[in-house]
Protein backbone atom coordinates (compact mmCIF):
# COMPACT_ATOMS: atom_id res chain seq x y z
CA UNK A 1 0.00 0.00 0.00
CA UNK A 2 1.36 3.12 -0.87
CA UNK A 3 -0.64 5.81 1.65
CA UNK A 4 2.02 8.17 1.85
CA UNK A 5 1.50 9.31 -1.68
CA UNK A 6 -1.78 9.94 -1.14
CA UNK A 7 -0.72 12.17 2.29
CA UNK A 8 1.99 13.54 -0.38
CA UNK A 9 -1.05 14.49 -2.71
CA UNK A 10 -3.37 15.78 -0.13
CA UNK A 11 -3.18 19.50 -0.80
CA UNK A 12 -4.35 18.46 -4.42
CA UNK A 13 -7.33 16.22 -3.00
CA UNK A 14 -8.49 19.51 -1.08
CA UNK A 15 -8.12 22.23 -4.20
CA UNK A 16 -10.48 19.38 -6.39
CA UNK A 17 -12.80 19.14 -3.13
CA UNK A 18 -12.74 22.81 -3.69
CA UNK A 19 -13.31 23.09 -7.61
CA UNK A 20 -16.08 19.85 -7.10
CA UNK A 21 -17.88 21.97 -4.84
CA UNK A 22 -17.71 25.36 -6.51
CA UNK A 23 -19.10 23.44 -9.67
CA UNK A 24 -21.84 22.19 -8.14
CA UNK A 25 -22.68 24.66 -5.87
CA UNK A 26 -22.65 26.92 -8.95
CA UNK A 27 -24.92 24.45 -11.04
CA UNK A 28 -27.21 24.37 -8.66
CA UNK A 29 -27.55 28.15 -7.56
CA UNK A 30 -28.29 28.76 -11.46
CA UNK A 31 -30.50 25.63 -11.72
CA UNK A 32 -33.31 26.65 -8.80
CA UNK A 33 -33.70 30.24 -10.30
CA UNK A 34 -34.57 28.67 -14.02
CA UNK A 35 -36.30 25.92 -12.34
CA UNK A 36 -38.60 27.79 -10.67
CA UNK A 37 -39.49 29.61 -13.42
CA UNK A 38 -39.89 26.85 -15.86
CA UNK A 39 -41.68 25.36 -13.16
CA UNK A 40 -44.11 27.91 -13.25
CA UNK A 41 -44.46 27.70 -17.15
CA UNK A 42 -44.11 23.74 -16.95
CA UNK A 43 -47.67 24.07 -15.46
CA UNK A 44 -49.27 26.54 -17.33
CA UNK A 45 -52.21 26.33 -18.85
CA UNK A 46 -50.97 27.31 -22.43
CA UNK A 47 -50.00 24.24 -24.08
CA UNK A 48 -48.12 26.52 -26.54
CA UNK A 49 -45.87 27.76 -23.41
CA UNK A 50 -46.33 24.07 -21.05
CA UNK A 51 -44.73 21.76 -24.52
CA UNK A 52 -41.89 23.25 -25.20
CA UNK A 53 -40.72 22.84 -21.28
CA UNK A 54 -42.15 19.26 -21.23
CA UNK A 55 -39.82 18.99 -24.60
CA UNK A 56 -36.26 20.68 -23.15
CA UNK A 57 -36.70 18.50 -19.89
CA UNK A 58 -37.59 15.22 -21.76
CA UNK A 59 -34.65 15.43 -24.16
CA UNK A 60 -32.47 16.76 -21.13
CA UNK A 61 -34.01 14.20 -18.55
CA UNK A 62 -33.83 11.22 -21.52
CA UNK A 63 -29.83 11.41 -22.73
CA UNK A 64 -27.11 10.73 -20.73
CA UNK A 65 -25.29 14.15 -18.91
CA UNK A 66 -21.79 12.49 -20.81
CA UNK A 67 -23.56 12.99 -24.43
CA UNK A 68 -24.99 16.68 -23.21
CA UNK A 69 -21.20 17.45 -21.83
CA UNK A 70 -19.70 16.08 -24.73
CA UNK A 71 -21.47 17.65 -27.37
CA UNK A 72 -21.07 21.18 -25.67
CA UNK A 73 -17.38 20.66 -25.41
CA UNK A 74 -16.37 18.46 -28.47
CA UNK A 75 -19.37 19.22 -30.81
CA UNK A 76 -19.72 22.75 -30.92
CA UNK A 77 -16.10 22.86 -32.64
CA UNK A 78 -18.02 21.17 -36.05
CA UNK A 79 -19.47 24.70 -36.45
CA UNK A 80 -17.20 26.91 -38.34
CA UNK A 81 -19.49 30.36 -37.62
CA UNK A 82 -19.12 29.80 -33.81
CA UNK A 83 -15.70 29.00 -33.95
CA UNK A 84 -15.09 32.48 -35.32
CA UNK A 85 -17.54 34.61 -32.89
CA UNK A 86 -16.41 36.30 -30.12
CA UNK A 87 -17.97 33.87 -27.55
CA UNK A 88 -15.47 31.41 -28.68
CA UNK A 89 -13.51 31.83 -26.29
CA UNK A 90 -15.88 31.28 -23.63
CA UNK A 91 -17.20 27.83 -25.46
CA UNK A 92 -13.60 26.53 -25.89
CA UNK A 93 -13.03 26.66 -22.21
CA UNK A 94 -13.83 23.61 -20.47
CA UNK A 95 -15.03 25.13 -17.15
CA UNK A 96 -17.83 27.13 -18.96
CA UNK A 97 -18.76 23.99 -20.92
CA UNK A 98 -19.01 21.54 -18.25
CA UNK A 99 -21.20 24.38 -16.13
CA UNK A 100 -23.39 24.68 -19.43
CA UNK A 101 -23.93 21.14 -19.59
CA UNK A 102 -24.63 20.89 -15.80
CA UNK A 103 -26.65 23.76 -15.56
CA UNK A 104 -28.89 22.94 -18.24
CA UNK A 105 -29.11 19.01 -16.94
CA UNK A 106 -30.14 19.81 -13.70
CA UNK A 107 -32.45 22.41 -14.35
CA UNK A 108 -34.17 19.93 -16.10
CA UNK A 109 -34.38 17.25 -12.89
CA UNK A 110 -35.41 20.07 -11.28
CA UNK A 111 -37.94 21.70 -13.40
CA UNK A 112 -39.52 18.09 -13.35
CA UNK A 113 -39.66 18.19 -9.31
CA UNK A 114 -40.89 21.58 -8.80
CA UNK A 115 -43.47 21.33 -11.36
CA UNK A 116 -44.28 18.31 -9.54
CA UNK A 117 -44.55 19.76 -6.01
CA UNK A 118 -47.07 22.46 -7.62
CA UNK A 119 -49.22 20.01 -8.98
CA UNK A 120 -50.08 18.88 -4.88
CA UNK A 121 -50.87 21.82 -3.84
CA UNK A 122 -54.36 22.40 -3.12
CA UNK A 123 -56.22 24.23 -5.26
CA UNK A 124 -58.24 25.66 -2.39
CA UNK A 125 -55.05 27.80 -1.44
CA UNK A 126 -54.53 29.31 -4.93
CA UNK A 127 -58.61 30.33 -4.88
CA UNK A 128 -58.32 31.86 -1.19
CA UNK A 129 -54.82 33.63 -2.19
CA UNK A 130 -57.17 35.04 -5.11
CA UNK A 131 -59.81 35.98 -3.17
CA UNK A 132 -58.17 38.24 -0.99
CA UNK A 133 -57.17 39.71 -4.28
CA UNK A 134 -53.52 38.96 -4.32
CA UNK A 135 -52.29 39.82 -7.99
CA UNK A 136 -50.95 36.75 -9.92
CA UNK A 137 -47.41 37.42 -9.21
CA UNK A 138 -48.13 37.56 -5.20
CA UNK A 139 -50.13 34.52 -5.23
CA UNK A 140 -47.02 33.08 -7.19
CA UNK A 141 -44.18 34.73 -4.50
CA UNK A 142 -46.35 34.27 -1.24
CA UNK A 143 -47.78 31.09 -1.81
CA UNK A 144 -47.27 28.65 -4.85
CA UNK A 145 -43.51 29.49 -4.52
CA UNK A 146 -43.03 28.50 -0.92
CA UNK A 147 -45.60 25.60 -0.61
CA UNK A 148 -44.01 24.16 -4.18
CA UNK A 149 -40.68 24.15 -2.48
CA UNK A 150 -41.34 22.98 0.63
CA UNK A 151 -43.17 19.66 -0.81
CA UNK A 152 -40.41 19.38 -2.91
CA UNK A 153 -37.87 19.14 -0.39
CA UNK A 154 -37.05 15.87 -0.08
CA UNK A 155 -36.35 15.45 -4.03
CA UNK A 156 -35.02 18.30 -4.16
CA UNK A 157 -32.29 16.96 -1.34
CA UNK A 158 -31.61 14.07 -3.86
CA UNK A 159 -31.28 16.02 -6.71
CA UNK A 160 -28.39 17.93 -5.27
CA UNK A 161 -26.78 14.54 -4.15
CA UNK A 162 -27.07 13.61 -7.57
CA UNK A 163 -25.67 16.93 -9.27
CA UNK A 164 -22.78 16.57 -6.97
CA UNK A 165 -22.04 13.24 -8.14
CA UNK A 166 -21.83 14.52 -11.43
CA UNK A 167 -19.68 17.05 -11.19
CA UNK A 168 -17.41 13.46 -11.64
CA UNK A 169 -17.77 13.68 -14.78
CA UNK A 170 -16.06 17.13 -15.51
CA UNK A 171 -12.87 14.88 -15.27
CA UNK A 172 -13.38 13.92 -18.43
CA UNK A 173 -13.06 17.22 -20.08
CA UNK A 174 -9.18 18.11 -18.41
CA UNK A 175 -10.89 19.43 -15.29
CA UNK A 176 -8.98 18.64 -12.15
CA UNK A 177 -12.24 18.24 -9.69
CA UNK A 178 -11.30 15.30 -7.23
CA UNK A 179 -12.08 12.55 -9.68
CA UNK A 180 -9.81 14.09 -11.90
CA UNK A 181 -7.42 14.70 -9.12
CA UNK A 182 -7.17 11.20 -7.98
CA UNK A 183 -6.99 10.28 -12.18
CA UNK A 184 -3.59 12.15 -12.23
CA UNK A 185 -2.23 11.00 -9.55
CA UNK A 186 -2.63 6.86 -10.80
CA UNK A 187 -0.73 8.34 -14.30
CA UNK A 188 1.81 10.22 -11.97
CA UNK A 189 2.41 7.54 -9.62
CA UNK A 190 1.54 4.14 -10.55
CA UNK A 191 -0.56 3.09 -8.34
CA UNK A 192 -4.53 2.45 -9.02
CA UNK A 193 -6.07 1.79 -5.75
CA UNK A 194 -5.40 4.04 -3.33
CA UNK A 195 -6.17 7.75 -5.08
CA UNK A 196 -9.79 6.15 -6.27
CA UNK A 197 -10.35 5.16 -2.72
CA UNK A 198 -9.56 8.45 -1.31
CA UNK A 199 -11.72 10.29 -4.37
CA UNK A 200 -14.73 7.61 -3.00
CA UNK A 201 -14.05 8.67 0.43
CA UNK A 202 -14.36 12.65 -0.22
CA UNK A 203 -17.59 11.72 -1.86
CA UNK A 204 -19.23 9.92 0.55
CA UNK A 205 -18.31 12.95 3.30
CA UNK A 206 -19.54 15.20 1.04
CA UNK A 207 -22.75 13.27 0.28
CA UNK A 208 -23.18 12.50 4.24
CA UNK A 209 -23.05 16.92 4.93
CA UNK A 210 -25.65 17.29 2.22
CA UNK A 211 -28.02 15.02 3.59
CA UNK A 212 -27.52 16.36 6.93
CA UNK A 213 -28.10 19.52 5.71
CA UNK A 214 -31.07 18.80 4.22
CA UNK A 215 -32.72 16.28 7.68
CA UNK A 216 -32.52 19.71 9.19
CA UNK A 217 -34.04 21.78 6.39
CA UNK A 218 -37.26 19.75 6.05
CA UNK A 219 -36.92 19.71 10.22
CA UNK A 220 -37.89 23.41 9.90
CA UNK A 221 -39.43 23.74 6.66
CA UNK A 222 -41.10 20.48 5.91
CA UNK A 223 -43.14 19.86 8.71
CA UNK A 224 -46.88 19.21 8.22
CA UNK B 1 -19.82 7.33 -45.74
CA UNK B 2 -21.51 9.23 -42.78
CA UNK B 3 -24.19 7.15 -43.13
CA UNK B 4 -21.69 4.43 -42.75
CA UNK B 5 -20.56 5.63 -39.59
CA UNK B 6 -24.37 6.42 -38.55
CA UNK B 7 -24.88 2.38 -38.71
CA UNK B 8 -21.63 1.50 -36.67
CA UNK B 9 -22.82 3.84 -33.77
CA UNK B 10 -26.22 2.73 -33.79
CA UNK B 11 -25.19 -0.76 -34.19
CA UNK B 12 -22.95 -0.48 -31.34
CA UNK B 13 -26.44 -0.36 -29.71
CA UNK B 14 -26.30 -3.96 -29.25
CA UNK B 15 -23.80 -3.43 -26.61
CA UNK B 16 -25.33 -0.87 -24.70
CA UNK B 17 -28.13 -2.98 -24.30
CA UNK B 18 -26.90 -6.05 -23.51
CA UNK B 19 -24.85 -4.08 -20.54
CA UNK B 20 -28.18 -2.13 -19.34
CA UNK B 21 -29.95 -5.62 -20.05
CA UNK B 22 -27.21 -8.23 -18.02
CA UNK B 23 -26.81 -5.01 -15.53
CA UNK B 24 -30.28 -4.68 -14.54
CA UNK B 25 -31.06 -8.75 -14.09
CA UNK B 26 -28.37 -8.65 -11.73
CA UNK B 27 -29.46 -5.61 -9.75
CA UNK B 28 -33.39 -7.09 -9.37
CA UNK B 29 -31.49 -9.79 -7.41
CA UNK B 30 -29.54 -8.03 -5.65
CA UNK B 31 -32.04 -5.39 -4.64
CA UNK B 32 -34.46 -8.54 -3.76
CA UNK B 33 -31.74 -9.69 -1.20
CA UNK B 34 -30.80 -6.11 0.32
CA UNK B 35 -34.39 -5.45 0.38
CA UNK B 36 -35.30 -8.91 2.19
CA UNK B 37 -31.66 -8.10 4.54
CA UNK B 38 -33.34 -4.71 5.36
CA UNK B 39 -36.29 -6.24 6.82
CA UNK B 40 -35.00 -9.37 8.47
CA UNK B 41 -35.48 -9.92 11.66
CA UNK B 42 -31.82 -10.01 11.79
CA UNK B 43 -29.51 -6.65 13.18
CA UNK B 44 -26.36 -8.05 11.42
CA UNK B 45 -28.11 -8.52 7.93
CA UNK B 46 -30.25 -5.07 8.31
CA UNK B 47 -27.13 -2.72 9.21
CA UNK B 48 -25.12 -4.67 6.43
CA UNK B 49 -27.81 -3.95 3.38
CA UNK B 50 -27.67 -0.35 5.46
CA UNK B 51 -23.92 0.41 5.08
CA UNK B 52 -24.33 -1.37 0.93
CA UNK B 53 -27.09 1.06 -0.44
CA UNK B 54 -25.45 4.64 1.74
CA UNK B 55 -22.23 3.88 1.04
CA UNK B 56 -22.60 2.52 -2.72
CA UNK B 57 -25.28 5.55 -2.89
CA UNK B 58 -22.92 8.16 -1.78
CA UNK B 59 -19.86 7.76 -4.25
CA UNK B 60 -20.27 8.88 -7.90
CA UNK B 61 -21.05 6.28 -10.68
CA UNK B 62 -17.86 6.79 -12.09
CA UNK B 63 -15.68 6.99 -9.32
CA UNK B 64 -17.32 3.13 -8.67
CA UNK B 65 -16.72 2.44 -12.23
CA UNK B 66 -13.12 3.19 -12.20
CA UNK B 67 -12.73 1.86 -8.65
CA UNK B 68 -13.99 -1.29 -10.22
CA UNK B 69 -11.91 -1.40 -12.99
CA UNK B 70 -8.43 -0.76 -11.87
CA UNK B 71 -8.33 -0.66 -8.35
CA UNK B 72 -9.93 -3.83 -7.41
CA UNK B 73 -8.00 -5.76 -9.87
CA UNK B 74 -4.93 -4.07 -8.43
CA UNK B 75 -6.08 -4.61 -5.16
CA UNK B 76 -6.70 -8.44 -6.00
CA UNK B 77 -3.54 -8.97 -7.54
CA UNK B 78 -1.46 -7.25 -4.72
CA UNK B 79 -2.90 -10.18 -2.19
CA UNK B 80 -2.22 -12.82 -4.94
CA UNK B 81 1.04 -11.38 -5.05
CA UNK B 82 1.39 -11.64 -1.45
CA UNK B 83 0.04 -14.95 -0.94
CA UNK B 84 2.60 -16.23 -3.53
CA UNK B 85 0.95 -17.43 -6.29
CA UNK B 86 1.54 -16.47 -9.98
CA UNK B 87 -2.10 -15.38 -11.19
CA UNK B 88 -2.89 -11.82 -12.86
CA UNK B 89 -6.73 -10.66 -12.39
CA UNK B 90 -7.58 -8.47 -15.27
CA UNK B 91 -11.17 -7.35 -15.57
CA UNK B 92 -12.62 -6.63 -18.98
CA UNK B 93 -14.67 -3.22 -19.49
CA UNK B 94 -17.82 -4.92 -19.97
CA UNK B 95 -17.56 -7.41 -17.10
CA UNK B 96 -16.62 -4.36 -14.88
CA UNK B 97 -19.15 -2.45 -16.22
CA UNK B 98 -21.40 -4.66 -15.58
CA UNK B 99 -20.64 -4.92 -12.27
CA UNK B 100 -20.33 -1.56 -10.89
CA UNK B 101 -23.93 -0.89 -12.28
CA UNK B 102 -25.51 -3.86 -10.73
CA UNK B 103 -23.76 -3.14 -7.53
CA UNK B 104 -24.81 0.69 -7.65
CA UNK B 105 -28.84 -0.03 -9.31
CA UNK B 106 -28.95 -3.12 -6.75
CA UNK B 107 -28.87 -0.02 -4.14
CA UNK B 108 -31.86 1.62 -5.45
CA UNK B 109 -34.06 -1.18 -6.27
CA UNK B 110 -33.19 -2.10 -2.70
CA UNK B 111 -34.79 1.05 -1.22
CA UNK B 112 -37.36 0.16 -4.52
CA UNK B 113 -38.64 -2.99 -3.48
CA UNK B 114 -38.33 -2.63 0.44
CA UNK B 115 -40.82 0.30 -0.26
CA UNK B 116 -43.31 -1.50 -1.75
CA UNK B 117 -43.20 -4.42 0.53
CA UNK B 118 -44.04 -2.25 3.44
CA UNK B 119 -46.68 -1.51 1.46
CA UNK B 120 -48.82 -4.50 1.31
CA UNK B 121 -50.96 -4.73 4.07
CA UNK B 122 -49.24 -7.05 7.10
CA UNK B 123 -52.78 -9.37 7.64
CA UNK B 124 -52.17 -10.40 4.02
CA UNK B 125 -48.92 -12.01 5.15
CA UNK B 126 -50.79 -13.09 8.40
CA UNK B 127 -53.41 -14.73 6.50
CA UNK B 128 -51.12 -16.65 4.44
CA UNK B 129 -49.15 -18.28 7.28
CA UNK B 130 -52.57 -19.07 8.97
CA UNK B 131 -53.62 -20.87 5.86
CA UNK B 132 -50.00 -22.58 6.30
CA UNK B 133 -48.35 -21.24 3.54
CA UNK B 134 -44.15 -21.41 4.27
CA UNK B 135 -42.32 -18.14 4.43
CA UNK B 136 -40.87 -18.77 1.12
CA UNK B 137 -44.53 -19.79 -0.36
CA UNK B 138 -45.80 -16.37 1.19
CA UNK B 139 -43.40 -15.06 -0.34
CA UNK B 140 -43.60 -15.74 -4.00
CA UNK B 141 -47.29 -16.41 -3.84
CA UNK B 142 -48.26 -13.57 -1.99
CA UNK B 143 -45.57 -10.62 -1.36
CA UNK B 144 -43.87 -10.78 -5.01
CA UNK B 145 -46.90 -10.36 -7.09
CA UNK B 146 -47.75 -7.26 -5.25
CA UNK B 147 -44.96 -5.78 -4.78
CA UNK B 148 -43.96 -6.31 -8.48
CA UNK B 149 -47.03 -3.82 -9.31
CA UNK B 150 -45.92 -1.59 -6.21
CA UNK B 151 -42.50 -1.32 -7.27
CA UNK B 152 -43.34 -0.65 -10.93
CA UNK B 153 -43.29 3.09 -10.62
CA UNK B 154 -39.72 3.45 -8.64
CA UNK B 155 -38.07 0.50 -11.15
CA UNK B 156 -39.48 2.26 -14.19
CA UNK B 157 -37.19 4.82 -12.81
CA UNK B 158 -34.04 3.09 -11.59
CA UNK B 159 -33.98 1.63 -15.62
CA UNK B 160 -33.87 4.82 -16.76
CA UNK B 161 -31.25 6.13 -14.82
CA UNK B 162 -29.38 2.63 -15.44
CA UNK B 163 -30.22 3.22 -19.34
CA UNK B 164 -28.14 6.51 -19.13
CA UNK B 165 -25.26 5.41 -16.77
CA UNK B 166 -23.87 2.58 -19.51
CA UNK B 167 -22.53 5.11 -21.17
CA UNK B 168 -20.35 5.48 -18.53
CA UNK B 169 -18.89 2.54 -19.68
CA UNK B 170 -17.35 4.23 -22.38
CA UNK B 171 -14.87 5.97 -20.02
CA UNK B 172 -13.50 2.43 -19.22
CA UNK B 173 -13.10 1.82 -23.15
CA UNK B 174 -16.20 -0.56 -23.55
CA UNK B 175 -16.92 -0.05 -27.14
CA UNK B 176 -20.70 0.66 -26.95
CA UNK B 177 -22.43 4.34 -28.19
CA UNK B 178 -20.23 6.53 -27.09
CA UNK B 179 -17.54 4.95 -27.37
CA UNK B 180 -18.17 4.49 -31.10
CA UNK B 181 -19.79 7.52 -31.73
CA UNK B 182 -16.36 9.00 -30.41
CA UNK B 183 -14.41 7.03 -33.06
CA UNK B 184 -16.71 8.02 -35.83
CA UNK B 185 -16.37 12.19 -34.18
CA UNK B 186 -12.62 11.55 -34.74
CA UNK B 187 -12.87 9.99 -37.97
CA UNK B 188 -15.00 12.74 -40.23
CA UNK B 189 -14.13 15.56 -37.97
CA UNK B 190 -18.26 16.11 -37.02
CA UNK B 191 -18.54 15.99 -33.23
CA UNK B 192 -21.81 17.71 -33.04
CA UNK B 193 -23.45 15.73 -36.12
CA UNK B 194 -22.56 11.80 -34.06
CA UNK B 195 -23.07 12.88 -30.50
CA UNK B 196 -26.47 13.78 -31.71
CA UNK B 197 -26.91 10.56 -33.10
CA UNK B 198 -25.68 8.73 -29.81
CA UNK B 199 -28.21 11.20 -27.90
CA UNK B 200 -31.22 10.13 -30.32
CA UNK B 201 -30.49 6.78 -29.32
CA UNK B 202 -30.65 6.81 -25.24
CA UNK B 203 -34.09 9.28 -26.00
CA UNK B 204 -35.23 7.00 -27.98
CA UNK B 205 -34.82 3.58 -25.77
CA UNK B 206 -36.20 6.18 -22.74
CA UNK B 207 -39.49 6.92 -25.00
CA UNK B 208 -39.67 3.05 -25.64
CA UNK B 209 -38.95 2.24 -22.07
CA UNK B 210 -41.62 4.61 -20.99
CA UNK B 211 -44.43 3.43 -23.20
CA UNK B 212 -43.93 -0.14 -22.48
CA UNK B 213 -43.30 0.24 -18.89
CA UNK B 214 -46.81 2.18 -18.98
CA UNK B 215 -48.45 -1.10 -20.36
CA UNK B 216 -47.14 -3.25 -18.26
CA UNK B 217 -48.39 -0.53 -15.46
CA UNK B 218 -51.81 -1.04 -16.72
CA UNK B 219 -52.05 -5.13 -17.01
CA UNK B 220 -50.81 -5.35 -13.51
CA UNK B 221 -53.12 -2.86 -12.41
CA UNK B 222 -56.09 -4.64 -13.66
CA UNK B 223 -58.68 -5.80 -10.98
CA UNK B 224 -57.04 -3.14 -9.25
CA UNK B 225 -58.32 0.41 -10.40
CA UNK B 226 -61.89 -0.23 -9.44
CA UNK B 227 -61.31 -0.62 -5.83
CA UNK B 228 -62.16 2.12 -3.29
CA UNK B 229 -58.78 3.66 -2.17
Amino acid sequence: MNWDIILENLPLYAQGAKLTVLLSLMALAIGFVLSLGLALLRNSHNPWVRLPVLGYTLVFRGTPLLVQLFLIYYGLAQFELLRQSIVWPWLSSPLVCVLIAFVLNTTAYTTEIFAGGMRHIPAGEIEAARAYGMSPFTVARRILIPAMLTRSLSLYGNETIMMMHATSLASTVTLMEVTGVARTITLTSYILFEPYVTAAAIYLALTFVLVALFRVAEKRWANP
Amino acid sequence: MLTAYAATVLSAGYVTLKLAGSALALSVVLGLAGALCKLSSSAVLRTLAGIYTSTVRGIPDLVLMLLMFYSLPTLCNDLIAAAGFEYFVEFDPFIAGMLTLALIFGAYMTETFRGALLTIPKGQVEAARAYGLGPVKTFVRIQLPQMARLALPGFTNNWLVLLKATALASLIGLQDVMLTAKGAAEATGQPFTFYLIAGGFYLALTIASVLILMWIGRRLDLGTREMPR
